[in-house]
């Protein structure tokens, strides 16, 4: 058994690889179930049956979409310019507490929901571009800083609302005022679905495909993403382009914060009541789309599933919630580990010695 | 049994020769060797009997009596080679680039390059021997705005500044040491490999935008330009031959009004059809009135395209000297730090400025 090398991967394999991962890793949750005393089956069957297949649990989806399309779509273009972000969680965050810094202190006018989605993508890209910053001026390695400033960003939103910002009604709890109803989004009526949000998730996950593939910013970023020496002969500015990619990838999950405060919560909460990990989820979902931001409009609904399956296997099936975590992290292996498929085929006969005398 | 596999890359011509006369020492006490080399005249001076391979595949097997460069030039590449280059040599009196009191520093902070002065004409193809790593990287990486330098370097009289982009539109084409390391980004099509440098500018992109349909009348030009084997003009520049992989850096370092080419090793590990189109190339430029920076460790490549040739050891330049007035000898000699001053009475240095 080897690997052979593929002179030429097609999209279809890459397409046919992924599927297969993403199969292997139900059958490994599978077994999961299985040891958990609940059949395999009826857990899919059930997780289908209360989220696409009812009205109110495809609502459930859609929201989870929302973080997990924005978030996805800005990572696929991080990786592509081999810049690993795992702090979406943390810019998420910061981009919750700026639009809550609009939405409490600044006198409510039409531009203040406008003014909170800049501001939290401001302050979401900002804390990616320090991440950026430390690894072209100290080589600090950006998945240590990104993934340690999630810590900063939790703890900083812990102290603001048991803090400065605490509400002035909330007696012991740890949150904010809520926000005026100016500083609210819209919601599909009945839903959680703040549909401004999911329509701007959209348009931005189609805007950076156009990006990539079709302009001059997005060959720049994939020169220096797939070849940084090649990048340095032909005198791209690698810096400027690193630092336009940490705005934009973490002023995207700054406006997964700013939907999640203004659309469903309408204040600043704990940072694990805003954010159901969406920022690692969205990991899974960008390297599921393998560099296509466009590709994260098929693949965060299918972690959006995953994700609300688990609140119905919660309910129904009285399995802990944190069987998604399991699920999130068989995916990824499984993903990362069907690399190789794509590149390579596998081979089972064995190398025949060549013969000698 | 003993195999050396391109032992010669590295070594001065009296390095090989000594080389040659302990492998002559091991044949005469009945040992085996198998010596593998593209300089066909050191296969010729060694070996008793050659196999010639091509893609794989035996295509010749012959004793070494009787058989020639030119015939084995031909089983190699498959058709007939030319090797007389008619190199008319050019007036040397517009100086292109002038380079003055140079110094600078390695990749490890130590001095690379000292004090070194020069002057290139236009026309003129200016050879740079040397083993490697006496300074041949840095010299040709300050000229193409890489690395950083002291010292005073014009082109066309106007001081050369920048970085590496603004060199290029000044006027400098670089062919890299290392052509799929730093040349292309060999994931991406053959067609975006050929839009590296001017990716940004019209005609190749319309401001923001990048313009597909002339990104692709780009790399069709240039296929057919530079004769580049690829399947598609979409096929990824990694499954191309190294050959056909030069011939994309060529045809984009070449596609503007290339004044200085700095080219370094450019025909290494390349059949010799493809060293052929390579030197052809080069010197068809220079009747245009480019000049050409040649860094090589192939003397015989030195020899048949250089105009003048200099030697870097340990940083310092040594010449340039008018390529008729040294013997391979005397650069092999310099190449390993002989005094010059010796040797003054037999060369004229010129140009120095």
């Amino acid at each position: 058994m080897r690997f052979v090398p593929l002179t030429n991967p097609s999209r279809w394999r890459t397409l046919q690889v992924s599927s297969l991962a993403v199969l292997v890793a139900l059958l490994i949750v599978g077994i999961v179930f299985a040891l958990s005393g609940v059949n395999p089956l009826t857990a899919y069957w059930e997780m289908l049956r209360g989220t696409v297949l009812d009205s109110r649990g495809l609502a459930e989806v859609a929201r989870r979409v929302i973080p997990l399309l924005l978030i996805g779509a800005g990572l696929t273009l991080a990786f592509r310019a081999q810049f690993f972000n795992i702090g979406a969680e943390g810019q998420l965050l910061f981009g919750a507490m700026a639009a809550g810094g609009v939405a409490l202190f600044l006198p409510v006018t039409p531009l203040t929901l406008p003014l909170m989605f800049a501001a939290g993508a401001l302050a979401g890209g900002g804390l990616a571009l320090l991440a950026a910053w430390l690894r072209q001026r100290f080589a600090v390695n950006e998945i240590l800083s990104t993934l340690m400033l999630n810590y900063g960003a939790f703890y900083l939103m812990l102290y603001l609302i048991g803090g400065p910002w605490k509400g002035k009604n909330v007696r012991g709890f740890m949150y904010s005022d809520e926000f005026a109803a100016g500083a609210q989004l819209p919601m599909i009526p009945n839903t959680l679905v703040h549909y401004p949000t999911l329509i701007l998730a959209i348009l931005l996950a189609i805007a950076l495909q156009i990006l990539l593939t079709r302009t001059t910013l997005g060959f720049e970023l994939r020169v220096v993403g797939e070849n940084s020496s090649a990048a340095k002969y032909a005198g791209l500015n690698t810096s400027s382009i690193v630092t336009v990619m940490a705005l934009i990838t973490g002023g995207l999950a700054g406006l997964a914060g700013v939907g999640e405060v203004a659309g469903i919560h309408h204040r600043l909460l704990e940072p694990g009541q805003i954010s159901l990990g969406y920022g690692f989820t969205a990991v899974i979902v960008a390297w599921l789309a393998r560099g296509n931001p466009g590709l994260t409009l098929l693949t965060a609904p299918l972690m959006a599933v995953i994700l609300a399956g688990g609140d119905v296997l919660k309910i129904s099936l009285n399995l802990p919630f944190r069987i998604v975590d399991v699920f999130s992290g068989v995916m990824l292996l499984s993903l990362i580990a069907s690399e190789i498929f794509i590149t390579n085929k596998l081979v089972w006969s064995q190398i025949k010695p060549t013969a000698t005398r | 049994m003993l195999i050396l596999d391109e032992p010669t890359s590295v070594l001065t011509p009296q390095e090989a020769e000594s080389l040659f006369s302990v492998m002559r020492g091991l044949r005469g006490t009945g040992k085996s060797l198998i010596f593998i080399s593209h300089k066909l005249e050191e296969v010729l001076s060694i070996c008793d009997t050659i196999t010639v391979l091509r893609r794989g595949r035996v295509v010749g097997n012959l004793p070494t009596l009787g058989a020639t460069k030119e015939g084995l030039a031909e089983l190699m590449v498959g058709r007939s080679v030319n090797f007389e280059r008619k190199r008319v040599s050019p007036v040397l009196e517009t100086p292109l680039l002038e380079v003055a009191n140079l110094n600078a520093k390695s990749a490890r902070g130590l001095p690379a390059l000292r004090d070194v002065s020069f002057t290139l004409h236009r026309g003129e193809v200016l050879g740079v021997a040397g083993v490697a790593g006496n300074g041949q990287s840095e010299l040709i990486e300050v000229l193409a705005g890489l690395r950083p330098s002291t010292g005073r370097v014009a082109l066309e009289g106007k001081i050369l500044e920048g970085g590496a982009a603004q060199r290029f539109k000044a006027g400098v084409a670089h062919i890299p040491e290392d052509r799929i390391e730093m040349g292309i980004v060999p994931t991406m099509s053959v067609a975006e490999n050929l839009t590296l440098r001017e990716y940004g500018s019209a005609p190749l992109a319309n401001g923001f935008w990048k313009d597909s349909s002339a990104i692709d009348r780009n790399a069709l030009e240039a296929v057919r330009a530079f004769y580049i084997a690829t399947p598609s003009i979409h096929t990824q520049a990694r499954l191309l031959s190294g050959g056909n992989i030069q011939k994309v850096i060529l045809a984009r370092e070449l596609a503007g009004n290339a004044k200085l080419i700095l080219a370094v090793h450019p025909t290494y590990g390349l059949d010799i059809g493809a060293t052929d189109q390579v030197h052809r190339t080069l010197l068809e430029r220079t009747e245009r009135g480019a000049a050409v920076l040649l860094v090589s460790e192939d003397l015989e490549e030195l020899m048949s395209l250089s105009d003048s040739i200099a030697v870097l050891y340990h940083g310092s330049l040594r010449g340039p000297f008018p390529v008729g007035s040294v013997t391979k000898q005397q650069i092999g000699l310099i190449m390993t730090g002989a005094d010059i001053s010796n040797l003054e009475t037999d060369l004229e240095p010129v140009g120095v400025a």
